[in-house]
This record gives C-alpha cells, structure tokens and sequence, in this order.
C-alpha cells in the first residue's frame, strides 16, 4: 500500500514559548478546519481499530475522523456525543500517547506518527460550541416523565460523566458539589494554559441543557448527610476525587512559602489569584522555585510559577526522565518555556531565614536501586550528596490522598487498604446497595479519562440497577 | 440564596448578622464554622457559626472588619446576599459533663467561644466564663454568654470594665479562689490563646484553643491552614479548628497567619480607593 500522506502529524500551532510563559492564555491554539481535514486524511481506517481498544470510553475515533475527512462537522460532532460527555476537556488532557494514539496502526508504520486523534477531537469539540446553536442541544432534552432520581456527590470527570449519560437516559440527576464552581480538577486544579476555564464551562453548560442541576457548596456528609441522599434518591454515584495533599513531612513543611501543589494552584485556578489584586486571593509571586514532583501537576505547578514572574523554576523528581509519569507533551512545553530539571534529586528540610521564610531547599542525589512493588527501580539517597538550591518558594506535587469528610460520616462504606471506596471496576457497586463510586476515590489520584471510564461503567451500571428495584415482581 | 435577615452593629468594626442557609442551620454543632465568599471576585474566608435556628433556617456570623472582605460584607445589608456559604465545616466540639469548665474569650473570638458556652451549659456543666478586650466596648456577646455562664468575669487592658488587665489574670484568679476547673477553652486573637495556654499549663488545665488559619477550601483540599500540633502537620479545617493549646506550635501558627499581609494590605487599599472613605475608619 503507498501511502501518500505526512510521516508526521500535521503541525500544530502554538504560542511561542517566550510570549506565553508571561501569559496563562492556552498553549495550544488547536487546528483550523482544514488542517484537521488534512490530518484526518492521515487516518487509514484500518479494519482493527486498536486506537478504540485503547479509549477508556471506547469512542468510535475511525468514525468520527472519517466524518472530519469528509468535511462532515456536524456528524463528527454527533459521533462524539454518543461517548463523551467531555470532548473538549479529553482533546485537551487526556495522555492520548499512552493511549488510542499508542495503539495507532499508522503510528506502527516504521518512520511514522501516529494520528493526531487529540487534536482532532478537540477540534471538533471546539467546532461544536462554535457552531451549535442552544435550540439544537436543548432537543436533546427528555420528556418530564424521569426514570427515577439519581444524586451524583462530585462534579469531576467521573460526576459529570456519569450525570450526561444517565441524563440522557431519562433520569432526573443532581450533581452535589463542595465547592462554588463545578468541575473539580478540571476547575481547581488543570491550569488556565492548559484547559481553559472557559471549555470547561461550556461543556458543563451543555451538561445543563440536558436537564442537570448542579448545586453549588454541599459538602456531602456536612451540609447534608448520606442518610438524607439516601432518602430522597434512587440511587447515588459518590466521585468525590482524590482531594487530600500529600506532603513528605520533612523539616520546615509549615514555613512560609512551602505550598501543596494543591493549594498554589486552587489559588490561581480555581481562585484566580493570578489576576490578584481584580480577584481578591493572592498567590505569593517567588523569584526562585522549587517544585518537587514529576506528574503533571508538578509540571502546571512549575508552569504556573513562571508565568507569575518567577526567575528560576527547577524541578526536583527522585527518579530520571525515563519513569517520569508526566505526559511527554506536558515535559516538552516545560522545558521550551525555560523550567530546569534536576533528576535524580530529593528534597531533605526547608530551610528557614530565621522569620519562619523558606530561603533554601536542602536536596540529596539518589541513584536507582532495586525496583519496587510499582515495579520501577527504586530511588536512594546517596550519602555526602547534600546540597541546597536557593528558593523562596516550594511546591510539593508528590500526590492526594482520598478526602475522608464523606467516608467518616458514612462508616457503612467498605474501604480498601488505601483508603479509597471498595468498588467493582466495572460497575462502581459499593457495599452499600444503590451507591456507586468511582473515579480518583476509587482508584487513587489518576486521570480525567479513566474517571471518565469509571462513570460510564457505573452510568449503566445505576440503570439497570433501578430498573431492577422498580421491576413488578 | 444566603439572604442577611438581620444585621447589627455590635462593637466598633464589628457585625452580627443572621443569614438564611437552613441546611447549615440544620447540621451545625457547636465549635463549627462556614466558609464564604462574597463575590464573584471575593476569596474564601472561614467564619465562625456563632449560633443557629435550625426552625427558621438561620446561622449567625460575627465578624470583625479586618480585611477587603470583611470590609465589603460590612457593607450588606438586610436583604442582600451573600454569594457563597459552605458549611458546617471542621470538627465539632467535644461537648460532655466535664464538671467545671473555664471558658476565656477575647475579641471576635468570642463569637466563636459563646456557642461552645451554651452547648457545655447544656450538658451540664458548671460554666465560669471570662471575656476581655482592650476596652469595654470591644467585649462583645456579654449578655449571650451571661445566659449559659455560672459565672462571668469581664476583663479589659484599660479598666473601662470589669478587672483591669488581661484575660490570664483573671484565669489565675478563679484558680486562686479555689474552683477546681476540668477543662478550658481559650479562643482569641492568637496571642491570647498562646498566653491562655501558657496560663493553662502553669495551673495544670487542660485547654482546648480554636485556630483560625487562613483558608480556602476549608474541607482539607488544599493545606494552606496546616498547623503543627504535638510535631504532627494538622489541617485546621478538618482536624481541628480545635486542638489541644498545650501542643499547638504558636510561633509557626502566628507566622503563618502573616502570610500574605502585603497583599491583604494592597486588597484592602484597592477596595478603598474605589468606595471612598468608610466608616471603620
């Protein structure tokens, strides 16, 4: 077979590394149309679709490229609307190399990338909200007569996954969130560069059209309890995330300047400190930071300190590029846009200035060891390496925890020995009958799609289920 | 909607107003507080719930005008809104018969300090309280807390009421007199609650402080409250706002709550320039 299209995936733009490390605008500026037609062409439309296999929501990616190809928005549009309820979120975050794009038969091809599908179901997702008019999706709403009430406790990934699907279905569904903005991570925590908060907002806008209502500042198991949820629905799907920082816990973790990655980046996100004084939050703006982590929240957080002015951010990770878990794309816009990397390094104390100030971090070299139970080599200190970087900012991105305010006031909950809700992976059934979970409270802190997953699963899963109860026996 | 359905002027820069949030209402404990925020542009603060009706659906704030956000909510009126309340956060009181208990309270802490008053008289227990303030118009919630104390003894550092001095004096004082005390709470400007819990230890009491971190979430999210007690990282939002005085690390917490003076100092500016000389002033 000749094959007469690019090695590589169709060039895409992005604003220069030097213009937007001083802006939170977004990096990627996405395709036009007829760059997406162009790239769409590169898809062969194999008979194996392993890309679909590889999709933790299994998104019919040869159907809708071969619609893009054709010049068919609008049928692509609609493909994608039958399996996501967050099309422009996953075009944007999703780690597509590990994934459907990993599997791409093209990107077998030796001397060949593989499709760009990211790119080009975030085009279409774009394409959408700019084309469709409000009266199309409120078709799409169902008649008043609901199939039964579901409650969803979290508007994340899995949340506002599992409220469209079963929307959709006829159900009436009320998503409960902590916070005053929906969303969750995609809110809180995904920098503005990289999500901005405007996608995040029309998609959840189109959630609305389906008949969801989202109720702002419940903090289930506080303002209202499980008990109460229990009464009042059919069933209920708990996606409350993975919401607890880690730190190492090392000397000095309380000084002034030392953050959770959590924490510097709920104040830019989700709080806006970035345009502080016009939104009332500040964010300390730092001259040199030290961000401990090799996710990707290690790399927004890292991200984010440059664009708030800062003059030198490093990035320390206790292992080397090779185990980095950060998406490779994320790594490549760190370094372009001037973020040192020390490999191989570990923070040991925070130093204070004697006013209770960071003013160094105190690092030890590592070399790798035996692998651990995750089955990567694990990292140790090596003896007489201390060294200190000067800093007056610290950012530990080293992990969440589950948030225990929900699983303490509902005792009845079978945890496992992380701590997360006990859940089947395919259908979120807990222990207790009628409550589904899924998500990062299930698994521990993971991605946006596999959450998405995990409420597809359970969406299902919670029909059947009420279908089941209200059986005439 | 949170809809201020009250609102008094109770001492100089400070406000008690009842806001309609019955689910709050309905689950608050003594010793817990809400986060709000008031605008689309506003930060999250963490406030006290000084009291409750759970029949009509209310929750009282205090508060002191301290910062842009205190300053703008001062401006409220009956009628308007607040944007956002989220609560009732942090963990509850330990709230038993523990015989005798001294309950010290300084500044708007004392609206924090006066349900925990009443939920203890509830239970049972013989009730001492001592409320100070630099001056006598600055003791705030005399008469609410009058209601469920056995006792009340006002402080202030100028005489203009009660005993002259500080509320450690008079904390000394009541164990002079020979009233054996079971247990303390101190709730105040973070220094009293320091020299609370240094008086605590010298008469032997064990004392229950409530720290008023800065905030944002207020559900454990983020860390920004993180306070070492007992050389363990605590999150004030979900493992306190209470913890044991005696083991608190006071000089880290006072550090911490400095933070970001600066830029509370410029917010505070900017929101001044815009409105024009106001009455806290």
């Amino acid at each position: 077979m000749a094959l007469d299209f690019s090695k590589e995936k169709t060039p895409i733009k992005e604003q220069e590394p030097k213009v937007r490390s001083k802006n939170f605008e977004e990096v990627c500026l996405g395709y036009t149309v007829e760059e997406g037609i162009l790239e769409a062409g590169r898809c062969i439309d194999c008979k194996t679709k392993p890309c679909v296999a590889g999709c933790p929501v299994a998104i019919d990616i040869p159907g809708f490229i071969k619609c893009i190809k054709n010049n068919d928005m609008p049928g692509a549009a609609a493909i994608l609307d039958e399996y996501t309820n967050l099309p422009a979120v996953c075009g944007r975050v999703c780690p597509q190399e590990t994934q459907c794009e990993e599997l791409c038969t093209v990107g077998k091809i030796k001397g060949f990338e593989p499709v760009a599908i990211g790119k080009l179901e975030r085009l279409v997702a774009d394409w959408k909200y700019a084309n469709t008019k409000k009266e199309v999706a409120k078709k799409s709403k169902k008649s008043d007569v609901k199939m039964g009430k579901v409650a969803v406790i979290g508007s994340g990934p899995a949340g506002l996954t599992v409220a469209g699907d079963l929307a959709k279905l006829g159900y009436e569904v009320k998503i409960y969130e902590a916070l005053h903005a929906a969303g969750g991570v995609l809110t809180y925590g995904i920098p503005e560069f990289r999500l901005p908060m405007k996608i995040v907002e029309m998609e959840i806008g189109a959630m609305k059209d389906l008949g969801i209502d989202i109720e702002c500042n419940v903090v289930v198991g506080k303002t209202i309890t499980m008990q109460e949820i229990m009464q009042e629905f059919d069933a209920c799907f708990i996606a409350v995330g993975a919401g607890t920082p880690l730190f190492q816990g090392i000397t000095g973790t309380n000084l002034n300047g030392v953050y959770s990655a959590s924490e510097y980046l709920t104040r830019i996100n989700l709080m806006h400190g970035y345009k502080f004084p016009e939104y009332d939050t500040p964010v300390i703006k730092s001259k040199n930071v030290v961000v401990i982590g090799g996710g990707n929240v290690a790399m927004d957080a890292a991200r984010c300190a440059k664009r708030l002015g800062a003059k030198n951010v490093t990035i320390v990770y206790r292992r080397t590029l090779k185990e980095l878990p950060a998406r490779i794309e994320e790594y490549h816009h760190a370094v372009e846009e001037d973020i040192n990397f020390n490999w191989l390094t570990n923070p040991i104390e925070y130093v204070n200035d004697g006013k209770g100030q960071l003013c160094a971090v105190k690092c030890i070299k590592m070399e790798l060891g035996e692998p651990d139970d995750s089955g990567r080599r694990r990292p140790v200190p090596i003896e007489g390496s201390e060294f200190t970087f000067d800093a007056d900012c610290a950012i530990e991105a080293i992990g969440q925890a589950s948030n225990k305010i929900l699983l303490d006031t509902f005792p009845e909950l079978k945890l496992n020995k992380w701590g997360n809700i006990e859940a089947d992976p395919e259908t979120g059934e807990t222990s207790v009958p009628g409550i589904f979970a899924g998500g990062d409270i299930v698994t521990g802190a993971a991605t946006v799609i596999l959450a998405m997953g995990a409420g597809k699963g359970a969406a299902v899963a919670i029909d059947s289920y009420i279908k089941n109860r209200y059986k005439p026996k | 909607m949170f809809t201020i359905v009250s609102k008094k002027n109770i001492a100089p820069q400070e406000f008690d107003i009842w806001v309609e949030a019955p689910r709050i209402a309905k689950h608050t404990k003594a010793g817990q507080f809400v986060v709000i925020r008031i605008d689309e542009c506003g930060e999250r603060i963490p406030l006290t719930i000084a009291d409750n009706d759970e029949k009509k659906g209310l929750i009282r704030l205090i508060f002191q005008v301290i910062g842009n956000t205190t300053a703008k909510m001062s401006t409220l009126e009956v009628g308007d809104s607040i944007l956002d309340i989220s609560g009732p956060l942090g963990t509850p009181s330990e709230i038993k018969n523990y015989g005798t208990v001294l309950m010290v309270g300084g500044g708007v802490g004392i609206a924090a300090l006066y349900p925990i008053i009443k939920a203890l008289k509830l239970a049972g227990n013989k009730v001492i309280t001592i409320l100070g303030g630099r001056t006598s118009d600055l003791v705030i919630m005399k008469e609410d807390c009058a209601e469920y104390s056995d006792e009340l003894i006002i402080t202030t550092d100028d005489g203009s009421e009660g005993m002259k001095g500080v509320v450690t004096g008079a904390m000394e004082m009541v164990v002079e007199k020979g009233e054996e005390i079971d247990h303390c709470w101190c709730i105040g400007p973070s220094i009293m609650m320091k020299y609370g819990a240094i008086t605590a230890k010298k008469l032997n009491l064990p004392i229950f402080v409530s720290l008023n971190s800065l905030m944002i979430d207020g559900t454990g999210m983020c860390g920004c409250c993180r306070v070492t007690v007992d050389n363990k990282i605590r999150f004030a939002c979900v493992d306190g706002p209470e913890f044991d005085g005696l083991k608190v690390d006071w000089d880290e917490f006072m550090s911490r709550l400095t933070q970001y003076k600066k830029e509370e100092k410029a917010s505070m500016k900017k929101y001044e320039t815009e409105v024009g000389e106001q009455p806290w002033h």
